[in-house]
């Protein structure tokens, strides 16, 4: 068991710095520099910033520092927000994406889970109709539209009651918090509502389902005792990859509704060239990912004792 | 089942707190509250260069001097000034306080330049302060920060002296680059100056008492301001920031926010609701800039005759763009343009046109005798919706009327600049906006020594009505200096200049006394109010 821990760790750690290596090198690859504004820069002012930002230096010069202050834990400065550290950037804005990201992955986890089992209940009928309907058009519908369409509604809604029901935009209290984690958590619910009625529908030929109707259980009792909680298990094992998918995929989301989260700052980085913000929310949500999955494998044994971590044993 | 009920409830409860969120103005409290597009970048003053952080160090610092409600220059921390050929001489008021009580005196700004100019600063506004003697020495690192031509001659008087004469200095002084700065509050944060709100200093008519990065800041008036009086507004709160622009106007019609800008999707929304829209001139020029390296086609003079022939800007204005505001440009000086007594246009009006098609196939038939074959000719566009329809525009025009290829180069803003900047290009779309309210932040574009001259434009007679526009102090020589520019830029088709931009906006009917304007800070509430 410890040995494969420890091989797991390694292993994400290998993929940390491959993540690290590809990101610099991708970037250094690509034309044009932080530095091109709509006023020209004299050589000299070029110069300046180069020396400041120590991009004067050789590549394999950079590469080595850069991956030296990686291991202090130090992104440097970024080259658009002048005066701000990286690290601060990370700190305070990855906070907000991941309260947004947990509570849209509770909202998704709580109404897939409902709407997965309803559907399977009543299987084949119109709630069932209705419901994959609406799964559909959740997953293929984009978030941007659905963000935008939400915001609309709150607007229409606001002023049907003359009053603010819920904020059109912006962030500090809980109430900023609801529509935009609904649209977030949408597509993983829609998702995570399909492998529950399936799991569901595939529980419901089993044996051991036949032999609780024969023992005269009641339908209710054999839904909520037996199916549910057997049709859970494969659902549960897919919220590892859900969890960072939805707590780094909120970029949309944050710009239309005015959100201070991280998404946003990777994305307007990328679009300015923003050299040691991109390294450092890269390498950052590369390391989140990469702990979330190794997270989500020592987990698999502890959920479902069939899988056994260190194996080889006959 | 009873338990899951429970729970939800409880869950509901917890986490539904009411929003108690303040409306777009209040009147008792004199209070608004706007948003932002984004983040500022930089709120120090020697390293910003963009439109956000313009705007709110105009309403959190004052420089020398400012611009009145009417665009004119009013006096700032400098009760008089002085610009004569040699030099100029800034009188300070006494009683102009920091937010901490400090007098504001000659001796900071005379630090603030000096740091600018700093090569270790690399500010990328340096060049602004070029006209102060040894400027351009020391950003170059050549000369030590003391020989710069400006000192105080005592607490209240500041002394400039130039290199050559430059008419326009009291101008630049209203400039962020050019504000005073405190060498104790500087040297105590180092790289983190002004990097939060408890790491800088204000001498203007606001502070900035919130600043949570990403999401609100919040100015309030500045007790200490010398001019407090005169400043009505107590609060102004920006909780929102975000680049999308549907979002700032659904919170101007949820009554939120007091002024948002409509783009052409919430426009039609603005007019259907009946709200009144305003306009606004941002003073930005289009344009199509030629490469006029040797190795490029449209080296060719005919050749770039025959395409300015052929692309009447009103065309791309009326029938492709077809935004209200937006106007054919014919001048490398936009329209509204100030200079002298009154707005330039109406006093030297653009160089005539004439859209002829059987001139330009002329024009033409003498290229391809000149150049032999013309290549497919290289467009280096931007990427936004309105570029590509541009850019459609502008190939479909030089196939139909010249029979010319050309290919479309698609680029993000910086690659598009980088690749103008190697010239890797043959016609590139290009836009500027003024730094300050003279003619010449657009006449010396095309100098043969200035590093925004991307095409490689080098003519000496434009070179010399450059030199005599920056350096006579006769408003009359200027103008005519000016006047020149325009011609040759149109004769020697330098550029080919297509519109000007205008914003559109919506404000809220009880917000009072708003200026906008692209110098100094914009929009401006240093003179606004709510009514009751």
């Amino acid at each position: 068991m410890l040995r494969y821990v420890l091989k797991r760790i390694a292993y994400g750690a290998l993929t940390i710095w491959f993540i690290a290596t590809a990101t610099f090198f991708a970037m250094h690859a690509v034309p044009g520099d932080p530095f091109n504004s709509a006023k020209a820069a004299t050589p000299q002012l070029r110069e300046n910033l180069r020396a400041r930002y120590g991009l004067d230096k050789p590549v394999s010069e950079q590469y080595v520092l850069y991956l030296k202050n990686m291991l202090r834990g130090d992104f440097g400065i970024s080259f658009t927000q002048e005066n701000r550290r990286v690290n601060d950037i990370i700190r305070e804005h990855f906070p907000v994406s991941a309260i947004l990201g947990v509570v849209a992955l509770l909202i998704a986890t709580a109404g897939g889970i409902a709407g997965g089992a309803v559907a399977a209940y009543w299987h084949n009928r119109l709630p069932d109709r209705l419901l994959m309907m609406a799964v559909v058009l959740a997953i293929s519908i984009p978030s941007f539209v659905i963000a935008a369409l939400a915001q609309l509604f709150i607007v229409q809604a606001n002023d049907l009651a003359g009053r603010s029901l819920l904020p059109v935009a912006g962030w500090g209290t809980l109430s900023h918090l609801w529509i935009p984690a609904l649209v977030l958590g949408l597509g993983t619910m829609a998702y995570l509502a399909r492998l529950m009625r399936s799991s569901m529908l595939d529980v419901m030929n089993t044996d051991y389902i036949l032999t609780a109707r024969a023992k005269g259980l009641g339908t209710w009792q054999i839904f909520w005792r037996h199916q549910l909680r057997n049709a859970l298990l494969p659902v549960v094992t897919e919220l590892g990859p859900t969890i960072a998918a939805i707590t780094t995929g909120g970029f949309v989301v944050e710009l239309i509704f005015a959100i201070p989260g991280l998404g946003r700052y990777f994305v307007q980085a990328v679009q300015q060239l923003d050299y040691t913000v991109i390294m450092g929310t890269t390498v950052f949500y590369g390391a989140f990912l990469v702990t979330i999955v190794v997270i989500v494998d020592l987990l698999y044994g502890v959920i479902d004792p069939r899988i056994r971590l260190h194996g080889g044993q006959r | 089942m009873r338990k899951l009920v429970v729970a939800a409830s409880l869950f509901f409860l917890l986490f539904y707190s009411l929003p108690l969120l303040a409306s777009a103005v209040d009147a008792e409290q004199q209070r608004i509250t706007l948003s932002l597009a984004t983040e500022p970048p930089s709120l120090d003053s020697a390293l910003a260069t963009d439109q956000i952080s313009s705007f709110l160090l105009a309403h959190l610092m004052e420089g020398l001097v400012q611009y009145g409600p009417d665009g004119n220059l009013v006096p700032g921390i400098a009760r008089r000034w002085e610009v004569r050929e040699d030099g100029a001489t800034f009188w300070l008021r006494e009683g102009a306080t920091w937010s901490d009580g400090k007098p504001v005196t000659a001796e900071q700004f005379v630090y603030a330049w000096r740091r600018a100019l700093d090569p270790a600063t690399a500010s990328q506004y340096a060049f602004i302060l070029f006209p102060v003697k040894n400027a351009e020495a020391v950003n170059r690192g050549d000369s030590s920060p003391e020989q710069l031509g400006v000192r105080a001659a005592n607490p209240y008087k500041l002394e400039v002296s130039f290199d050559k004469p430059c008419p326009y200095f009291a101008k630049l002084t209203a400039f962020m680059t050019f504000y005073p700065a405190r060498q104790d509050v500087v040297e105590r944060w180092g790289r983190a100056y002004a990097a939060d709100a408890d790491k800088m200093i204000f001498n203007g008519p606001f502070l900035l008492k919130r600043w949570v990065h990403g999401a609100r800041l919040t100015l309030e008036k500045n007790p200490r301001y010398w001019n407090q009086a005169a400043i009505k507004l107590q609060e102004i709160d920006l909780p929102y920031i975000t680049s999308d622009p549907s979002t700032h106007y659904n919170l101007y019609k949820d009554n939120r926010i007091a002024l948002s800008p409509l783009d052409s999707s919430t426009l039609s929304d603005a007019l259907a609701r009946g709200y009144e829209t305003h306009l606004f001139d941002f003073g930005t020029l289009f344009f199509l800039e030629f490469n006029h390296r040797d190795d490029r086609a449209t080296r060719n003079l005919a050749l770039r005759r025959a395409i300015q022939s052929v692309l009447n800007p009103s065309l791309l204005v009326y029938k492709v763009l077809g935004l209200p505001g937006i106007k054919p440009a014919y001048s490398l000086f936009p329209s509204s343009m100030r200079a002298g007594e009154g707005v330039f246009s109406e006093q030297y009006p653009p160089p005539r046109i004439d859209y002829d098609i059987e001139q330009a196939q002329r024009y033409l038939a003498q290229a391809k005798q000149e150049l032999g074959t013309i290549p497919p000719l290289t467009l280096l566009v931007g990427d936004s919706p309105r570029a590509v329809n541009e850019a459609e525009f502008y190939q479909y025009v030089l196939k139909q009327s010249l029979g010319l290829e050309t290919r479309l180069d698609q680029q993000t803003f910086k690659q598009r600049i980088s690749k103008m900047r190697r010239g890797e290009f043959d016609i590139a779309a290009a836009g500027w906006g003024p730094d300050f309210d003279d003619p010449i932040t657009f006449g010396d574009l095309f100098a043969s020594w200035n590093e925004n001259n991307r095409g490689r434009f080098i003519h000496a007679g434009y070179d010399a009505a450059v030199r005599q526009a920056q350096q006579s102090l006769d408003p009359e020589v200027r103008l005519q200096a000016f006047d020149r520019m325009q011609h040759i830029i149109s004769d020697e088709v330098v550029i080919i200049p297509t519109y000007e931009n205008v914003g559109l906006y919506v404000q809220h009917p009880r917000l009072a006394g708003v200026r906008r304007s692209i110098f100094g800070g914009d929009p401006n509430f240093r003179y606004a109010w709510v009514e009751p």
